[in-house]
């Protein structure tokens, strides 16, 4: 059997998703800047598209959401125009984020400190999640803009972006909040929270790879990343990829259509997942369920190293992954169990299973069944288990 | 960077099939206890090397024949990726049969070598390397408790990463044995630099008193000074190539070529010529010379000339140089 539990990486494409972008690769194939029939045959496709969009998330009609080529571009176009159009002017100095945003962040952020920007990177609490009034006690009045995620890739622990948006608001601050694994996971509703920038991806929805948007509250001014032949109003330069928003609609529809009932029933498999695996003992997981998106574990299994463990559920045909050490090619212990304290010596076992709405009963009972058999035959190599005290 | 970077890796494929089979299934994965140890005479040896908390660590058993100092059994356990285990495995596996003694001599080298399929293509990749250093300072661990020395004396090794309790002396061994030139190699190799990032060079948020920057640096000079030596030993003793000549030597010995073969029948003809630079250029190595006096604009001196230089230098010093007057 393969079971794919590898769902905040990237997800299968919903098959609906694939027979609505067919017909734009060979016969709607104009450019939608074009004047001729061809051009405009493909507007009905994209206004369905951007209403689809504009819908899943609750947005205005004075908002703007700009797709983009990813959740990557949508970061790095946000913190880049932020420092180009309010620091390096002088009027602003300082930027605010998190210890355990994703890489387009902080290394994005990295660069920006090159620059002369002064960063402030947010520590979580034991649980994962960034705390407003812990926002709200770095802010300054050279502060340019604060950039949360909504949800964690690494814990599915989402932070309270309501408060956090409340507290910038106050202070007058723009707020940003990378929404990858946010959107089409959990209701998110941009006009009952107050965020200015929002990023998002459509793979990790059921879209396709390469496509994503930034949401811009109220059309405010943001200096374009990408200059060229002014599409998107002039925001975002580049032939409009009209198969790809078209699938990016059908995917948000979908994903958001049922939202609650969708959840209800990923969360209820997850969470038999998770105390199933929990039975094993000196095993804990990471963030209180009810503020994690409900697709989500990250387990540390005590005595048992990630990629061990991952070529393990690999040969069973089980697709995982784990932030730490040797799986990535840097050496980093997982900088999530890090950030919220974990004792060090579990920093290298955590494994991150994340489901998705086609994840089904059967496989969930198959990956408990091999969890534990990798967990059983890794434990018994393991140093961490030896009896046999060394003798000096 | 180039096309084959262009993906990330796939980590898993470059494993042999070796590392492959060992991690599915290491042969020496257990333990050796105490009780039976005693039983057959025997004295056991029970070393630890990382922790947890870096990502790898390993126990090693040895059961020794006081008599002989002969590893008669050996086992371990791992905390660790595939690549860890898989080299915990075939490490002990090297140990069984040999004395103490000849354990130590076991290298990380040894170690990643056992595991290739074929004696050309490395078992894992770069990064995956240090797997194989901690099985060879396990063994060094387990002779030196085994050998009395004093335990106090591993423990006051100088520590450049303490992160990855990575010693100056391991760091210097692996430059030399491996001949890696960048901190990025020393951190694939021994992990060292790969944490904190404090002791790769001054300003990280640690202060150190060794920096891989400055130990890299003067490990190549001591290995640059080495090779010189023996490159001017070899010459003394004439058995260089000319090719393995530093630059200086093979002006010196062109030009001795030149004075007891060319230079008299040159100043006969009222000319000279000096020898300006020599760089090894593919297959060859070039030779540029200029000629002094009469030599220069002699019609002789871009033909037959040259042709005698060229002839003799070959002739006398190496099949590959080619003279270029300028």
């Amino acid at each position: 059997m393969q079971v794919y539990l590898d769902n905040n990486a990237t997800t299968m494409v919903a098959p609906e998703v694939v027979e609505a972008m067919n017909p734009f690769f060979t016969e709607l194939y104009g450019n939608p800047n074009s004047l001729h029939k061809f051009g405009t045959a493909t507007h009905p496709a994209l206004s369905r598209a951007i209403d689809q969009v504009y819908t899943a998330l609750n947005a205005s009609d004075e908002d703007d959401i700009i797709f983009t080529s990813c959740a990557t571009e949508s970061n790095n176009w946000v913190l880049q125009s932020i420092y180009n159009d309010y620091i390096k002017n002088g009027e602003k100095d300082h930027i605010i984020t998190s210890e355990v945003e994703h890489p387009s962040i902080l290394s994005t952020c990295a660069w920006l400190e090159q620059q002369g920007v002064k960063v402030t990177y947010l520590p979580v609490n034991e649980e994962g999640r960034v705390e407003a009034h812990v926002v709200k006690s770095f802010i300054t009045q050279k502060t340019a803009l604060v950039s949360v995620m909504w949800a964690s890739n690494e814990t599915g622990v989402i932070n309270p972006i309501k408060e956090i948006g409340e507290v910038c608001k106050e202070a007058g601050v723009l707020f940003h909040s990378d929404a990858v694994q946010a959107v089409g996971k959990i209701p998110v509703d941009l006009q009952d929270v107050h965020v200015d920038f929002v990023s998002m991806s459509a793979h990790k929805f059921h879209g396709p790879k390469g496509v994503g948007a930034l949401f811009i509250k109220n059309s405010q001014p943001l200096s374009p990343l990408l200059h060229g032949g002014d599409q998107m109003s002039g925001r975002r330069s580049g032939t409009l990829n009209v198969p790809y928003i078209v699938g990016m609609g059908k995917a948000i529809e979908m994903a958001t259509q049922n939202i609650e009932q969708t959840m209800a029933s990923i969360r209820a498999k997850r969470d038999h997942l998770e105390d199933e695996l929990l039975k094993l003992s000196d095993t804990f997981t990471v963030g209180k369920r009810e503020h994690r998106t409900p697709n989500t574990i990250l387990i540390s299994v005590k005595g048992v190293e990630g990629e061990g463990m991952l070529w393990d559920l690999n040969n069973a045909g089980i697709g995982a992954s784990t932030g730490s050490a040797c799986a990535s090619e840097d050496l980093e212990a997982n900088s999530v169990m890090l950030a919220i304290g974990a004792d060090s010596e579990l920093a290298h076992t955590g494994i991150r299973l994340s489901l998705s709405r086609y994840t089904t009963d059967e496989e969930v009972e198959y990956v408990i069944e091999h969890f534990k058999k990798a967990v059983e035959r890794l434990r018994a190599i393991s140093s961490s288990f030896a009896k046999q005290a060394p003798t000096a | 960077m180039a096309k084959n970077d262009l993906i990330g890796a796939s980590l898993w494929d470059e494993y042999s099939n070796k590392v492959t089979d060992r991690m599915n299934n290491p042969r020496h994965q257990g333990e050796i206890f105490e009780e039976d140890v005693k039983k057959r005479g025997n004295k056991l040896i029970v070393a630890d090397f990382g922790a947890e908390s870096c990502g790898d660590a390993v126990r090693l058993y040895w059961e020794v024949d006081p008599k002989t100092d002969i590893i008669v059994d050996s086992k371990f356990k791992s905390f660790g990726c595939g690549t860890a285990i898989a080299s915990s495995d075939i490490m002990t596996e090297l140990c069984v049969g040999k004395t103490v003694q000849e354990a130590v001599k076991i290298t990380n080298i040894d170690v990643e070598m056992a595991l290739r399929d074929d004696p050309d293509t490395p078992a894992v990749p770069a990064q995956k390397m240090h797997c194989s250093v901690m099985a060879y300072d396990v063994i060094k661990k387990a002779a030196g408790q085994y050998l009395n020395v004093d335990s106090e004396s591993f423990e006051e090794e100088i520590i450049v990463c303490e992160c990855a309790r990575v010693s100056l002396k391991t760091i210097q061994e692996v430059i030399r044995l491996n001949d890696l030139k960048t901190v990025e190699e020393i951190t694939d190799y021994t992990k060292a630099g790969g944490f904190c990032k404090s002791c790769i060079k001054p300003g990280g948020h640690e202060e150190k008193e060794y920096y891989l920057v400055d130990i890299l640096a003067d490990v190549r000079r001591e290995m640059d000074e080495e090779k010189m030596k023996a490159a001017a030993d070899a010459s003394a003793a004439g058995e260089i190539k000319f090719e393995d000549m530093t630059l200086v030597q093979q002006i010196k010995a062109v030009d001795a070529v030149i004075d007891e073969n060319v230079r008299q029948f040159l100043i006969m003809d009222g000319g000279n010529m000096e020898v300006i630079d020599i760089k090894p250029n593919d297959e060859y190595i070039d030779i540029y010379i200029r000629y002094l006096g009469a030599c220069s604009g002699c019609a002789s001196s871009s033909t037959g000339t040259l042709y005698a230089i060229e002839t003799t230098l070959k002739e006398k010093l190496s099949s590959k140089i080619r003279v270029l007057p300028i």
